[in-house]
């Protein structure tokens, strides 16, 4: 019944992640985002954690818990909290391990699941993103024409996270080039195969820490087996609403963590007399943003329990995310409104929270819970 | 575990009113509209049986939490939801018509505030007739003053004690007494009037008592014209030497004990307007969406939003509005039901819905054209019922303020 509550389970991951981000993620996010670089050993210790294992079936070698979307978004706010560079490096395996758990046939999963259970993060990643003004996981530029029992995929990806070592590629394109999202198709693509150039590390405004590359795909050639649940497709709608939840929830912990260091930079920092947190200019924009992020977050709880509970909730999760977008933009904004002058120097961090957080209403599909 | 799965007993209570508000609610706005100070007497008969068969109102978390934290275990297993059912029905409700919701008989904010802080003798003699009375009854709050509003700390209406008598003596004059009318002239109702009993105490020495109607010295001096929600009345109402039984005060008597059990009535009723507006907003999306569809318009959920039509975009926005609203207010209801300190919450639900739903109730006028303004849709009276509640009961920068200082843990001292 109606309840806001954690479960105790859920709590206790809550803490994990939290204190993790907290003591992990936190003190290198600002070297990771100047150099562009994260050590391997911290994305090594959080694969320890087993974040992503946990939900993968015993019999592929991991926990054989449930899988839920609701544990996943708690998971991901405090990580994104922590930084949001890293807490994508940390998930992106996910991004082609968890189609497979839904959609894969039984075969693609004994074959790739064990992958993700090893004691190293694996080298696993989605491209679903392409380099165009109008973006529209509904409409991919990208096609899979099938020939003689097989596809042939061409196109351009971009934003593909952890792409400069990813092995294997889970690329998603529309079957046929025709549109809408009952038509796209997801296709294994590994590294290796002939067709495939995976480019240079992009440059974006934010995610600067994040590997991301773009691939162009000419003509690759993707046997039955390698398609994402072979016949049967992988329901890419429901996938893209496990994705923007995840989003949406990594959005809520940006937008937390520059509301949290706005608020106490505001106590601390004297005008006139006061801190400026006495005044009703500062004080109310950041009272506004508190209700924003609470706004968002509940928002993006409901859609995820939708998620779990097998409801449909593409709709819940693209308005979420419609509004999460928005919220996370002023949210930030505000932060370095808030500290001024100070806020562009990147000696705070609220000018990096500005540029990752701007970028949610540019992605689609860069992570998933 | 989270769950946003709504109680069985919920959903039908709100299933059912929604039929209500559909026949018999919607039948009568216009006409409610455009006969201010008239009451419309099928509404307020039919809701009268409702209300005494049991429709309970909000109830503060600070009364139900009889344990102290900690051993809270057992009250858990027994949520009674009866905070959520109530948000739920007066959505419903307020989706029929916000100004008939308003002037159902019901015990309102007076009785409210009884419930929270009244004692059980109180309770009885003053709550019964809201189950048991023939005709029906209406209680009011009177709280704002022709020089105070939000600052109810600056209220001058006096309440002195007449120790030989046992009583004490009410003067002032009060405004916008919502059903105030209603409950002084015409029914055997009840107001529960904020006074000072000395105004150099601030707030401290701020007390409520309970004026019973037809008290001698009690009047309504005004009813008055508004923007909305007409069938409700809002009245003035002048105390003159008004005598009323020394029990007739609402928790400590005491100057020195502070002003919180009064405030803790708010943190029940705040999002109760906030249901009332989401129920408004909703009713506007409904209807707008109707006209739009019926235009040839769609709704693409899923496409990337800088494809979608500005309509389009804008219904879409609407409805995450509402929605993002509904979920902050469910999320106060649900911590009063569940024993917790929800004055955050309530405060953050009221100030995020009053403003979330001016924005669409306009919007749907906007939208609608021509059709939004004409009052041969009922998409203009929306927009006009549904910004009272960005004002009563706290306008939104009052609530933003309350948000403001808890945020940053400041004193009224220090953040004003």
């Amino acid at each position: 019944m109606f309840c806001l509550e954690p479960s105790e389970e859920q709590k206790m991951m809550q803490e994990t992640a939290r204190s993790f981000a907290a003591e992990q993620l936190r003190p290198l996010a600002h070297q990771c985002d100047e150099g562009g670089e994260i050590p391997g050993s911290l994305v090594d210790k959080a694969w320890e954690l087993g974040l992503i294992s946990t939900v993968i079936p015993e019999e592929c070698g991991g926990a054989g818990m449930e899988r839920q979307a609701v544990s996943g978004v708690l998971l991901s706010e405090e990580l994104a909290w922590g930084d949001l560079s890293l807490a994508m490096t940390i998930l992106a395996p996910a991004l082609f391990a968890y189609p497979l758990l839904t959609a894969g046939t039984p075969e693609q999963q004994k074959h790739y699941l064990p992958l993700v259970c090893g004691g190293k993060p694996p080298c696993l990643t989605a491209a679903v993103m392409e380099p165009v003004m109008d973006f529209d996981p509904g409409r991919l530029a990208c096609t899979a024409m099938s020939k003689n029992g097989s596809y042939l995929l061409t196109g351009g990806k971009c934003l593909v996270p952890m792409g400069s070592q990813a092995e294997k590629f889970l690329v998603y394109a529309s079957i046929e080039g025709q549109k809408g999202y009952g038509n796209v198709g997801g296709f294994i693509v590994d590294r290796t195969q002939q067709g495939l150039t995976v480019s240079g590390r992009e440059r974006n405004m934010g995610l600067n820490a994040l590997d991301t590359v773009g691939i162009e795909l000419r003509e690759v050639v993707v046997d039955p087996e390698a398609v994402l649940g072979e016949g049967k497709g992988c329901d890419f709608s429901r996938i893209m609403s496990y994705s923007r939840v995840a989003l949406n929830a990594m959005a809520v912990g940006v937008a937390r963590a520059a509301h949290e260091y706005a608020r106490d930079y505001a106590l601390q920092r004297y005008a006139f007399g006061e801190p400026i947190a006495y005044r009703q200019a500062i004080s109310f924009m950041l009272a506004e943003d508190f209700m924003e992020i609470e706004a968002a977050r509940l928002l993006t709880w409901e859609a995820a329990w939708r998620l779990d509970t097998g409801h449909d909730a593409f709709k819940e999760a693209y308005l979420a995310k419609l509004y999460a977008d928005q919220v996370v933009v002023k949210v930030t904004d505000d932060a370095v409104q808030t500290l001024g002058g100070h806020g562009y120097i990147r000696e705070h961090p609220v000018e990096r929270w500005l540029r990752n957080g701007r970028g949610f209403s540019c992605f689609e599909g860069l992570a998933i819970v | 575990m989270i769950s946003f799965e709504i109680p069985k007993g919920v959903e039908d209570v709100a299933h059912m009113l929604h039929g209500l508000a559909e026949s018999l609610m919607r039948k009568w706005a216009r006409w409610a509209d455009d006969h201010e100070h008239e009451q419309c007497e099928e509404w307020v008969n039919t809701m009268w049986i409702f209300t005494k068969s049991g429709l309970k109102g909000p109830t503060a978390s600070g009364s139900s939490r009889k344990q102290k934290e900690g051993d809270t275990q057992g009250e858990k297993k027994q949520v009674t939801y009866q905070n959520l059912i109530m948000a739920v029905s007066v959505e419903q409700l307020s989706w029929g018509d916000a100004g008939l919701y308003l002037s159902m008989p019901f015990m309102g904010l007076g009785g409210a505030a009884i419930a929270a802080v009244g004692t059980d003798a109180q309770k009885e003699r003053f709550l019964q007739r809201f189950a048991t009375s023939e005709k029906p009854v209406w209680g009011a709050m009177a709280i704002t003053e022709p020089g105070a509003g939000s600052d109810s700390a600056a209220i001058r209406a006096t309440a002195e004690l007449d120790e030989k008598a046992g009583e004490w003596i009410i003067n002032g004059e009060k405004i916008f007494v919502t059903q105030g009318k209603s409950a002084v002239e015409d029914s055997d109702g009840i107001v529960v009037v904020w006074a000072t009993r000395d105004r150099k105490a601030g707030r401290a020495g701020i007390k409520s008592f309970v004026v019973e109607a037809h008290t001698p010295g009690m009047k309504v001096t005004k009813v008055e014209d508004k923007l909305g929600i007409r069938a409700s009345d809002t009245a003035s109402i002048v105390f003159e030497d008004c005598r009323i039984p020394y029990d007739h005060v609402l928790g400590d008597p005491g100057v020195k004990t502070g002003f919180k059990g009064a405030m803790a009535t708010f943190d029940a009723t705040r999002p109760m307007v906030a249901a009332s507006a989401i129920g408004i907003g909703q009713a506007a999306l409904d209807r707008v969406k109707e006209l739009y569809e019926q235009n040839g318009g769609q709704l693409r959920y899923g496409l990337n939003p800088n494809t979608l039509g500005t309509a389009e975009r804008d219904l879409m926005l609407m409805e995450a509005q509402i929605k993002a609203s509904r979920l902050l207010t469910w999320k106060a209801a649900w911590m009063a039901d569940t024993g917790k300190h929800n004055s955050l919450e309530a405060s953050v639900a009221k100030a995020k819905t009053g403003k979330a739903i001016t924005w669409v109730t306009n919007k749907a006028v906007e939208i609608a054209g021509p059709l939004g303004y004409s009052k041969h849709e009922l998409l203009e009276k929306w927009l006009r019922d549904a910004k009272i509640n960005d004002i009563f009961e706290g306008t939104g920068q009052i609530n933003t303020l309350i948000v403001a200082r808890r945020l940053f843990g400041l004193s009224s001292q220090e953040l004003k």
